[in-house]
């Protein structure tokens, strides 16, 4: 394998890590606050769907983009309608919310565009393009370095660096600022919270908030960059397998971003290679595919250190009257 | 006391939820141009008015009544088996094992052993999440999520590759042998006079969907395990002090609720497709879990919710045929049911029970 191979494969990782990324720092805002949220495919679903088709309609993909996150809010306020107002199960309300998404998006792309449940291909001005940084096609021909820079650094749509950007943010936010020291302590112990005289209902609002708006940049993302346009069920299951990546980085943002960088490895592989030679045994595609979830489990059986989640997940929370 | 009324726990909940569903479904019908009486008249024409359709209607219904109560059974233990799916491909291997590598003199034999195939393969793959959950506190909704992806690789796998019959171009088995075939209702139907669809793909395996709600319904109210298995789930330090091991409920009811969603392939597999194919279950699995909320966790009220989701799918196919409509309505009327019934519960239920209780203070 040459230096170009390598960089082809690498520059196919970050493209698929950074829907993955995105989902699973969406996740990571909603459990961290103590909702769990299934729901992230069904929201990345509807983003995709409504950036693609707002995109092809109007042509811009910053009207796109837009859609796709009000989408994605959308679902997002319905998930906590159900959780924190509702106080009703969290899984259930995700579970819904993905096929809601699933048959929606269909529905509504037969009725406006007739295309089988798709969107028409984007044209350019829909879709995100390539950003070129300064100075890669001067540096081009550096040795190593110049195509390394080329390759994988630059060249990536700007939502891709708005991904890298969200890591430190948000781990800033979270541990460096009084909203995410509340938002942790609202996942761990809510009454502590309340005692406080802090809303818990607000904060667990607004958490819920920042993983739709995060949600519906990945599926604008995978719609208007990664792809050229929406088709049935494009999501594919990535909304799940950032829910693995959020539980093997253990919900904590940088973890977040090898544990995605990692799992978008492996689709990156598999994209290329259909059954991956070892020398001595050949991994069938379908061993890729599965490995995800596999490493998911061996994670959460806590053979390899353990994956406490945050204390008050998944607990809707009673105000004691 | 109570705050309202058993039958209004049991009847009136479900039926608002689904009216506000098929109301909202009515709606998104609307929206798309279309038009939801003529719609819901279709869909009854073409899953109820004709032998054929009911033959489908109960076909499906046969796959959600054994996800159903796989739903259901967890339920109890208030485990939530997202796992269905992944179970009952599992199931399917199960059934396509029995068929295809053992020599069968008639269908009954083979039905038998199927179901028992089926079970085991369906229950062994919900066997690792469940000791996960006991021993190690592993989450089961995520881990079962995992497990249905795991399962669909494997299959995925092993139909492309070592299953595929020499010279098979789609992935998929061999037929199954002719003795493996399982009646129909109209084979079932004609010694009786009566006459039923010989195209439809329901089949004997409906009987055993019904034995299976009844037998459910013994196991969880007039048996020591079903009585364990409430317990646990009611309250885990209750049942603990009760000298019940948690460890033990968790994993045997997750076989058991494992066992059912893979019994579901001896409809599908064994009595409709006659092989094993690439993605067989459609979603059933999921569906489970509407059908199971809906239901109540009840097996009457699992039978109940399986016949009202064939009606939808087998509908649903039927608008698809004659209106623009595609068949994804179907998974948004799911998720509106599945939304209603089981996240929204409390928005239904809380001003139910201040009626109930305004009610109740101006009788007394």
């Amino acid at each position: 394998m040459d230096l170009m191979t390598v960089l082809q494969v690498l520059d196919s990782t970050v493209r698929l890590a950074t829907p993955l990324l995105l989902a699973c720092l969406a996740g990571l805002f909603s459990e961290r606050a103590g909702i769990f949220d299934i729901g992230l495919e069904g929201k990345m679903l509807a983003a995709a769907f409504f950036s693609a088709a707002i995109a092809a309609v109007t042509g811009s993909v910053w009207i796109g983009l837009g859609a796709g996150i009000l989408a994605s809010l959308a679902l997002s306020g319905l998930h906590g309608l159900a959780s924190i107002t509702f106080r009703g199960n969290q899984l259930i309300s995700g579970v819904a919310i993905n096929f809601l998404a699933a048959g929606l998006t269909v529905l509504i792309a037969q009725s406006w565009f007739q295309q089988g449940g798709r969107t028409p291909a984007l044209l350019s001005g829909g879709r995100f393009g390539g950003i070129t940084l300064p100075g890669a096609e001067a540096l081009r021909e550096v040795p190593v370095l110049g195509p390394i820079y080329y390759e994988l650094i630059s060249g990536h749509s700007i939502l891709v660096y708005v991904a890298f950007a969200c890591v430190p943010l948000t781990w800033w936010i979270l541990y460096r600022t009084r909203f995410g020291l509340r938002l942790r302590a609202v996942g761990e112990n809510p009454e502590a919270v309340d005692t406080a005289g802090i809303s818990v209902v607000r904060l667990r609002y607004s958490a819920v908030l920042i993983c739709g708006l995060l949600c519906g940049l990945a599926g604008a993302y995978l719609a208007t960059a990664l792809q050229a346009g929406f088709v049935q069920d494009m999501t594919a299951g990535r909304g799940y397998i950032a829910l693995a990546a959020l539980i093997f980085a253990k919900w904590r943002p940088w973890h977040a971003l090898y544990a995605t960088l990692l799992f978008g490895f492996l689709q990156a592989i598999a994209l290329r290679y259909q059954n991956l030679d070892l020398g001595f045994v050949t991994l069938p595609v379908q061993a890729m595919d599965a490995l995800p979830y596999i490493l998911t489990v061996v994670i959460l059986a806590g053979f390899i250190g353990k994956a406490v989640p945050p204390r008050a997940g998944g607990a809707p929370y009673v105000k004691e009257r | 006391m109570e705050r309202m009324p058993k039958w209004a726990d049991v009847v009136l909940i479900p039926l608002i939820s689904l009216l506000l569903a098929a109301a909202i479904s009515g709606l998104v019908i609307l929206a798309i141009g279309e038009d939801p009486v003529n719609a819901l008249n279709l869909m009854v024409k073409g899953a109820l008015g004709s032998t054929y359709g009911w033959g489908y209607t109960l076909y499906y219904a046969t796959n959600f009544m054994f996800t159903g109560l796989a739903v259901a059974v967890a339920f109890h233990a208030r485990l939530f088996n997202i796992g269905g799916e992944g179970q009952a491909m599992l199931g399917g291997l199960g059934v396509a094992l029995v068929c295809l590598y053992l020599p069968w003199p008639h269908w009954s034999l083979a039905l038998i052993a199927s179901t028992v195939g089926a079970a085991l393969f369906g229950a062994a793959w919900a066997f690792l999440p469940a000791i996960l959950q006991a021993k190690r506190g592993s989450h089961i909704v995520i881990t079962t999520i995992m497990f249905n992806f795991i399962a669909a690789a494997f299959l995925n796998w092993l139909l492309v590759g070592p299953l595929k019959p020499r010279g098979g171009m789609d992935p998929s088995t061999a037929r199954f042998p002719e003795a493996t075939n399982l009646p129909s209702l109209h084979d079932i139907l004609a010694p009786l006079g009566i006459e039923f669809s010989r195209a439809a793909p329901a089949n004997v395996s409906f009987l055993v969907g019904i034995l299976a709600c009844v037998l459910v319904w013994v196991l969880i109210w007039r048996t020591r395990l079903g009585y364990e298995i409430r317990a646990f789930g009611h309250s885990e330090p209750a049942a603990r002090y009760a000298g019940i091991s948690p460890t033990k409920i968790t994993v045997i009811t997750m076989l058991i609720s494992g066992g059912l969603a893979g019994m579901m392939a001896i409809n599908n597999v064994m009595g409709e497709a006659e092989r094993l194919v690439l993605n067989a279950t459609e979603g059933a699995g999921f569906i489970g879990i509407a059908v199971a909320l809906m239901g109540r966790s009840h097996p009457f009220g699992v039978f109940l919710a399986a016949i009202l989701f064939g009606f939808l799918y087998q509908g649903g196919a039927e608008l698809a045929l004659w209106t623009s409509i595609p068949r994804e309505l179907i998974i948004v009327i799911q998720a509106l049911v599945i939304l209603f019934t089981g996240a929204l519960d409390n928005m239904v239920r809380i001003p139910l029970e201040k009626l109930f209780m305004a009610l109740r203070r101006r009788g007394a």
